[in-house]
């Protein structure tokens, strides 16, 4: 049985009351602990920089050549926090409601509530840090809004967020490395997980300059190592984006949150052909005043696909604003899913456009007629300047082209109250553990769940397990990693000596193809079977034969692809497994056997108010689910509508 | 998005074995490469050539390819991150280039002393890392913080800060200098502090942490001749070198470190 470790007591009093009941590990035997946090984004470089200021000994781990670059780096918008500055109605209790209901009502009450309650903090903390967000001219902190709420909670730096938060935790972490406390393992890559007595207690790496498969042992260990979106190939993710560490420790024993749960942004930047290796996104932003449309007919469609006629040439009667026609209320606003769905449904009915028929148009005419070209350009400029730079084409002048992309993945390895996976001193925090955004993730609040995770709750979790566990350290040379390097080597060595014509790329592309296509942004029991007997098929042909060159023992780009690629290879069939039994709509996930009459998600709360946690059983047998039963005491579930 | 088709180059690139191996330039053809490709994404179609041929293919650094992670770095016919203004090399879009004669397009790795090369295109830039663990940060914990409302901060001093905070350490600073010198990644992280209040308490000790430690490294003396300012990607300013000048008399001065 699961035990998610939800303490008893009040919503708004479980937190306070738990973080008492913890057990403390005294200040001075602090050090006699050594815990592993492999990623360096938000949540690891938090988590390890605070670790580091209690006393704890931490390595740290990242596949970059430097802790400043992980993938939270790339984050645009900004983040959440109920510090209500505008007096316009916020609190924790509305940011934890919106997040509760944004994530279609999949997630735990418990710990979106402490998400909402810790936020607060994470502004105070980064300001500290000398993090400039954007100000107002009275000096005090400017918010915007986003997506999902109609209140403005949203602090940002720029369209640069992202980056500016992750410099803070990365200074806070350079300080630890400073002090001795933290040991930093860059272009390091974990490949296993290493137990002993049925407790996490250590990893096994590979350096990525010399080749040196590695050991280290620790009293437990933290993976903050991001999202599985380039299951994909595809996304918005950066390249090395992987889901190695969090399927290693799922073979090992950690189950699996969600799996199926993957975020589609509606406005990236289309695919141009099949050079392309990822997709940019644009920032939701322009939805405020750029307006969706396709042509009105397949063969204007046709016409503008080859080049013949230009978009500006098309009246204003032939156009089809659909967000706009079918609701009415929410017109171009409507939410992610909602939006990239829709823009699906046009391309699929041949009305796409660009030279792929995959795009649909976002138009900014109506508002440079409304407001003039200046005001748009201070509210998007530096946008509109990167997307002329991407595609060549000047957005004032001719309408935006845009198509969904793979941005995030809400599933990952399940944790309990603790942050806990179900392997013992396992921990999983941010993108990569499924804890709090349920079917769907608001933005703004990616960035909130990592740095909370990290500097807020984790530090204090831990302690909990590590007051409980013994001083003894586990030699690296215990029989446990013995064992595990063998069985990395021995990956490694059928991948090297493997004869194929098949590079590692061509089989990745392969596989995001099959994903899009059938476990994307729409689902059904025909093409997700298809789907899962055509992975099975292309990962028998990846073990056969793949073609990489060179050795191990030195820098080698084709084995390091190849080992990500075996496990993307696995991952991506137990995503069909969960989205083939999750018979329901609800949030990313679409299933057009559940929908309404008028074509929308239709969730089903009697069946499937669970999490769907997946227990490895053997590479030759069907995973177990088991389920977490969600309950709802503090919101009334609703189907989201938003004619 | 343009209807034209494929450009075809033949690309002049740095293959270096490792750190200690002696390097040379390998010619390389491409053909058919989509003008709305991106540079790296060229690189990838010979790579995936080179690897059907079974040679190994060329080692470049790289990772968010949007302009934002500052792991790529490519000198590109003689400018770090090629051709364009305020771009890193993942940003860079074919079409930008001129495919007639050859197409010859030249690639070389940063070259300094405080950046060892790696492999081929890939150098060790952990000079900067170490910079930063000098002082680049304020010295608080987890935890206990005044509301972040508790300081007002003039707009103009925190647009300023975050004109700073902007760059990506990518080094093309230090790969455009012809001293090789780091003074406008550390200035920019030493204003970024010594601007805001928050800052204050350690400015003095900070500034001389890290100029020290950029002296350590190996890197150049700076002789103001703005390269580093007219190649930065992000395009961080030369105010910011005078700003940590300024901050490093004014430190080295006092006694009161
Ligand atoms: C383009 C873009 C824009 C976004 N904008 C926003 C936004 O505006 N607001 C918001 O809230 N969210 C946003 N998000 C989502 C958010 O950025 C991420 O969910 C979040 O930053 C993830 O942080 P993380 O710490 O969990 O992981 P990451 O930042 O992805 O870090 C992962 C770390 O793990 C390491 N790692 C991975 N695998 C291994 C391995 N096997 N061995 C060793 N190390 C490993 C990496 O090196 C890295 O250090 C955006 C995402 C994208 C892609
Ligand atoms: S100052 Fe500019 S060129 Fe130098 S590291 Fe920063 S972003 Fe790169
Ligand atoms: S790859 Fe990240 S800045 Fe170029």
């Amino acid at each position: 049985m699961l035990d998610n470790k939800i303490p008893q007591g009040p919503l708004a009093e479980k937190w306070s009351q738990h973080k008492f009941n913890l057990k403390l590990v005294n200040p001075a035997n602090k050090r006699k602990y050594d815990i592993i946090v492999v990623g360096t984004g938000l949540a690891g470089a938090s988590a390890a920089a605070s670790f580091g200021e209690l006393g704890y000994n931490v390595k740290a781990f990242c596949y970059q050549d430097s802790a400043r670059r992980a993938h939270s780096i790339a984050a645009q918008g900004g983040i959440n926090a109920a510090k209500n500055y505008k007096n316009d109605g916020d609190s924790i209790f509305r940011l934890f409601y919106d997040t509760i209901k944004g994530g279609d009502y999949r997630s735990r009450e418990a710990n979106v509530y402490r998400l909402a309650e810790v936020s607060n903090a994470i502004i105070d903390q980064c300001v500290a840090q000398g993090v400039p967000f954007a100000r107002e001219y009275g000096g005090l902190l400017d918010n915007r809004s986003f997506g999902g709420a109609q209140v403005s909670r949203t602090f940002y730096a720029k369209g640069q967020t992202g980056q500016q938060l992750l410099l803070g935790a990365y200074s806070a972490l350079s300080r630890q490395v400073k002090t001795g406390k933290v040991k930093l393992y860059t272009r390091n890559e974990m490949l296993d997980l290493v137990l002993v007595d049925g407790k996490a207690r250590g990893i096994i790496t590979r350096n990525l300059v010399t080749g040196a498969i590695e050991r280290h042992s620790a009293h437990s260990v933290v993976l903050a190592t991001g999202g599985y979106g380039n299951v994909f190939f595809l996304s918005t993710n950066a390249m090395g984006c992987n889901g190695t560490a969090a399927w290693r420790a799922y073979k090992k024993g950690a189950q699996f949150g969600n799996p199926c749960f993957t975020q589609i942004h509606p406005t990236c930047i289309p695919v141009h052909g099949t050079q392309q290796s990822k997709l940019t996104l644009m920032s939701e932003s322009l939805r405020n005043d750029g307006r969706v449309w396709v042509p009105k007919t397949v063969e204007m469609a046709q016409k503008l696909q080859k080049g013949e006629i230009k978009p500006t040439e098309i009246a204003e009667e032939d156009r089809d604003y659909y967000l706009e026609r079918i609701y009415p209320s929410f017109g171009n606003l409507v939410p992610r899913d909602v939006a990239s769905r829709n823009a699906k449904n046009m391309c699929d009915a041949g009305k796409g456009v660009n030279e792929t028929g995959l795009a649909v148009f976002l138009d900014f005419k109506t508002a440079i007629e409304r407001d003039g070209e200046d005001v748009i350009r201070a509210k998007y400029g530096n946008l509109f300047q990167m997307y002329e730079k991407i595609t060549d084409d000047n957005p004032y002048k001719t309408p935006m082209m845009i198509y969904p992309a793979i941005h995030y993945t809400m599933g990952g390895l399940w944790v309990d109250y603790n942050l806990m996976t179900t392997i013992p001193g396992l921990y999983a925090i941010g993108e990569c553990n499924f804890s709090d955004h349920g079917g769907n993730r608001l933005g703004a609040s990616a960035l909130m769940q990592g740095l909370a995770d990290g500097y807020f709750v984790i530090p204090y979790t831990i302690g909990d397990y590590l007051a409980q566990t013994s001083y003894d350290k586990v030699p690296t040379s215990h029989p446990a990693f013995e064992e595990a390097e063998k069985e990395v080597r021995d990956r490694i060595n059928i991948l090297l000596t493997s004869k194929g014509e098949k590079t590692p790329d061509e089989f990745h592309k392969e596989l995001g193809l099959i994903m899009w296509e059938y476990c994307g942004m729409a689902r059904n029991e025909e093409g997700l079977k298809k789907a899962k007997g055509m992975i099975q098929k292309l990962r028998k042909e990846y073990w056969a034969g793949v073609k990489l060159i060179g050795i191990n023992e030195e820098m080698n780009l084709t084995l390091e692809k190849a080992l990500r690629i075996a496990d993307f290879l696995e991952l991506g069939e137990l995503m069909v497994d969960d989205a083939l039994t999750r018979t329901e709509s609800c949030g990313g996930h679409f299933r057009e056997e559940s929908q309404t009459p008028e074509g929308e998600a239709l969730r089903k709360d009697d069946e499937f108010a669970f999490v769907s946690c997946w227990e490895y059983q053997g590479d030759d047998q069907p995973a177990k689910l088991n389920k977490e039963e969600l309950v709802f005491e503090n919101v009334k579930l609703t189907q989201r509508s938003y004619k | 998005m343009s209807n034209h088709k494929g450009l075809n180059f033949t690309l002049k690139v740095w293959r270096q074995k490792n750190a200690a191996a002696k390097g040379e330039f390998k010619e390389y053809p491409v053909t058919n490469v989509s003008p709305d490709s991106s540079f790296l994404e060229m690189l990838d179609i010979m790579n995936e050539d080179l690897l059907h041929k079974g040679e190994d293919p060329v080692y470049f650094d790289h990772d968010c390819r949007e302009g934002i992670c500052g792991m790529c770095s490519l000198f590109i016919n003689g400018r770090p991150h090629g051709p364009g203004e305020e771009i890193t090399v993942c940003q860079l879009h074919m079409r930008e280039f001129n495919s007639q004669d050859g197409g010859v397009i030249t690639i070389e790795p940063w070259r300094a002393a405080a950046f060892p090369v790696i492999k081929d295109l890939v150098v060790d830039r952990t000079a900067f890392d170490r910079i930063q663990q000098a002082g680049g940060y304020v010295s608080i914990n987890t935890g206990g913080i005044p509301d972040a409302n508790a300081i007002p901060i003039p707009k103009e001093i925190a647009d300023k800060a975050m004109d700073a905070a902007t760059c990506i350490g990518c080094g093309a600073c230090v790969a455009a200098c012809k001293n090789a010198s780091a003074m406008l990644f550390v200035s920019a992280k030493v204003s970024q502090f010594s601007l805001l209040p928050q800052g204050q308490a350690e400015k003095s000790r900070r500034v001389l942490a890290m100029v020290n430690q950029m002296d350590e490294e190996g890197f150049g003396a700076c002789t103001n001749t703005g390269a580093c300012e007219a190649e930065c990607p992000k395009g961080v300013s030369l105010e910011n070198i005078a700003r940590m000048n300024r901050d490093y008399f004014g430190a080295a001065l006092s006694t009161e470190h």
